[in-house]
């Protein structure tokens, strides 16, 4: 009779002992999960885009568009050269800007301004966009994404800060309609 | 010889290890498997190793940050002595194995070895493939350069398509809102401690289940499998007409590895290390990111599909294939085994082969890509420029200025991404170029905002001489008929 007991009673404490670690496991886990899905808690207090500088108003020409680069807002010391980011500044008319993310909004590739064909080419998989960013032709499904910008004391600024992707639900807005020249 | 003895024998007896070894060394299999197919399992988990201490050996100079990673391979590359060919090593490893491990799948495919009693092994065999390809993109995450950033980039955009969690995927896998700094870090982590660490784990696992279920038989056409019977039919053979693997089998293994090894060894050598192509410098744009060897089929197929498709495809594509993968045994678990008598299993080999192979060519090719230096670096032949007039060749200028070269070539130079214009002018009519330039359509953005009157005039013009000799121009039949009449009533002449 003893022996059953004997073994019930280390059961017991096995258990208590796989319970006890199962309890610091969550206790352990919550500050690891919430390490790990620190991007995403960064994300929802939508500190990433703020107001940055492109400079003064008179390097982007009435009715060209011009290669633009600024310092991304969040920057780490580990950065190097990948913070440097280029956009593309279109000033239609020496009043009203359109300032596009080079990245092609099929698959991110860096697209390329031809001012003679008034084109945005991308070399990834020809997507192409007319000068006001609409899409042209190839896979893209829409437009280029779209800064939105401001003008104080004569320098330009753009909200930025994040890599634009064609899921990302805060360019929705920016959305260019496709516009086809009649004849 | 006797001290070594002595040695092995006082290890072995802490150890306990030696009549384990020596037990799974000689254990009987098939005398048929000792062949030349069954080599590459074994292939893959040598180059696996050789990927190990080649890794191990870049660690010792790589540094894993953003703003010096390029730095760090460039002085692999030139200034560390033999840096290059430890790169060049691990570069085309991994080539190498991406390549065996797919040979070798094909073969336990097309010999029906996923069978029963060896679903298990082909599961996580398709993890392994999973996990080796995640190595090979990691890695080419680790070189980090134009393509590598620009990767990236292409990943985040696929990843953002997934609905409702796209954007946090996508910031969880930068590791922030762009690709910078912490992105490499946490790819440096993958690549060298998450992924080898479930390589290392499904490798153990599998090469267990191998040792304990032992090597599928040579299949033989007709004699199928049962799970009732199979496991003691198996063991009848192995005990009538099998031979220990050690020698009777590994003597192969032991060769193919050293084939390869060397084959590895010679190619990085001749070819040298990958890349690193330009910096990461996301402000240079004159670039044209390409992925890597194996994922070019990938990339040719992103530009086929139609917009519309590319989202569902993207997201449930692989989804579907791992699927179809992992239920395989399940469903085809019993039955024939040789893949003489299962034409279909050849079938989809051939047909996964090809399209694979068609892809990647494409891919190499990218004839969908504009070439974008065409209108100012490759001229327009002159056989297209002889004997044309003023406005003619004013046209031909005005293709080259409005980068019509960069879509269209002409005597099979300039991009493929449009037709090629040799002889357009049979294909459509004057009205039909002057409706297509201006208009655009099919896959031609309109270039009616970007071409003056005069612009168009002069370009249909040249287009209009592009014809074989001896042919003449496509003309609008009912436009001569009205042309002929007003000749008739002498109103005005036809050209």
């Amino acid at each position: 009779m003893t022996v059953p007991a004997e073994l019930t009673r280390r059961e017991l404490f096995m258990k208590i002992g796989i319970v006890l670690n199962g309890i610091v496991g969550v206790i352990l886990a919550a500050p690891i999960l919430r390490y790990l899905l620190s991007p995403i808690a960064r994300d929802s207090s939508k500190s990433d885009d703020s107001w940055v500088g492109l400079g003064g108003i008179e390097q982007f020409p009435s009715g060209e568009t011009r290669l633009a680069t600024y310092r991304n807002p969040v920057v780490t010391t580990s950065d190097g050269q990948t913070a440097d980011i280029a956009c593309w500044v279109r000033n239609i008319d020496g009043k009203s800007f359109q300032v596009f993310a080079v990245n092609c909004a099929h698959l991110g590739c860096p697209v390329r301004w031809f001012p003679h064909s008034g084109l945005f080419m991308c070399p990834c998989h020809g997507g192409a966009y007319y000068q006001d960013g609409s899409r042209a032709s190839g896979p893209p499904e829409r437009g280029l994404f779209q800064y939105d910008y401001k003008i104080e004391g004569g320098q330009l600024f753009i909200k930025a800060g994040q890599l634009p992707t064609p899921g990302e639900p805060s360019q929705a807005s920016n959305l260019v309609r496709e516009i086809r020249p009649c004849v | 010889m006797r001290l070594i003895a002595s040695i092995a024998k006082w290890l072995d007896a802490r150890l306990q290890l030696g009549s384990s070894i020596r037990e799974t060394a000689q254990h009987a299999v098939p005398r048929e498997t000792a062949s030349w197919s069954y080599v590459f399992g074994s292939a893959a988990f040598v180059v696996f190793l050789l990927q190990i201490v080649t890794g191990i050996l870049l660690a010792l100079i790589y540094v894993p940050s953003a703003g010096e990673a390029w730095s760090s391979l460039q002085a692999l590359n030139h200034n560390v002595p033999l840096g290059w060919y430890i790169r060049a090593l691990h570069g085309w490893g991994s080539n190498f194995m991406v390549a065996i491990v797919l040979i070798h799948m094909v073969q336990v495919f097309l010999f029906g070895a996923y069978k029963y009693p060896r679903e298990l092994t082909w599961i996580v065999g398709v993890f392994l493939l999973l996990v080796t390809l995640g190595m090979a993109f990691t890695g080419q995450v680790l070189r980090f350069d134009q393509d590598a950033y620009w990767g990236l980039g292409i990943g985040a955009s696929i990843a953002s398509r997934v609905p409702i969690l796209g954007p946090s995927i996508v910031h969880l896998m930068l590791g922030g809102p762009i690709i910078a700094g912490a992105t490499l870090s946490r790819f440096f982590a993958l690549h060298v401690f998450v992924v080898p660490g479930l390589l290392i784990a499904f490798v153990v696992v599998h090469l267990l289940m191998v040792v304990k279920l032992g090597i599928n038989e040579w299949p033989m056409p007709g004699r199928l499998v049962r799970k009732a019977t199979y496991v003691k039919d198996y063991h009848e053979l192995t005990k009538k007409d099998g031979l220990p693997f050690v020698p009777g089998a590994i003597w192969k293994d032991l060769f193919f590895a050293a084939f390869v090894l060397f084959a590895i060894g010679a190619c990085a050598y001749y070819f040298g290390p990958f890349g690193p192509s330009g910096p990461p410098d996301p402000t240079i744009i004159q670039t044209a990111p390409r992925p890597d060897f194996f994922f070019l089929w990938l990339y040719a197929v992103l530009s086929f599909l139609p917009p519309s498709m590319e989202t569902p495809v993207l997201l449930i594509g692989p989804v579907l294939v791992i699927l179809a993968l992992l239920l395989l045994p399940f469903i085809f678990g019993e039955g024939e085994k040789s893949w003489r008598r299962r034409p279909i299993a050849v079938l989809t080999i051939l047909l996964v082969a090809v399209s694979l192979t068609a892809f990647t060519q494409l891919g190499e090719h990218t004839p969908w890509s504009p070439e974008m230096d065409a209108w100012s670096g490759i001229p327009i032949p002159k056989n297209f420029l002889d004997d044309r007039t003023a406005l003619e060749r004013q046209g031909a200028l005005i293709f080259q200025i409005k980068q019509c070269h960069n879509c269209h070539s002409l005597g099979d130079e300039g991009g493929k991404r449009g037709p090629a214009l040799d002889s357009v002018a049979v294909r459509l009519t004057q009205d039909q170029l002057i409706r297509q330039v201006i208009q655009g359509g099919g896959n031609m953005p309109a270039y009616g905002k970007n071409l003056s009157p005069a612009e168009t005039t002069a370009l249909v013009a040249f287009l209009e001489t592009l014809h074989p000799r001896g042919q003449r121009p496509a003309q609008d039949a009912s436009r001569s008929v009205v042309l002929e009449e007003n000749t008739a009533q002498g109103a005005s002449k036809p050209r």
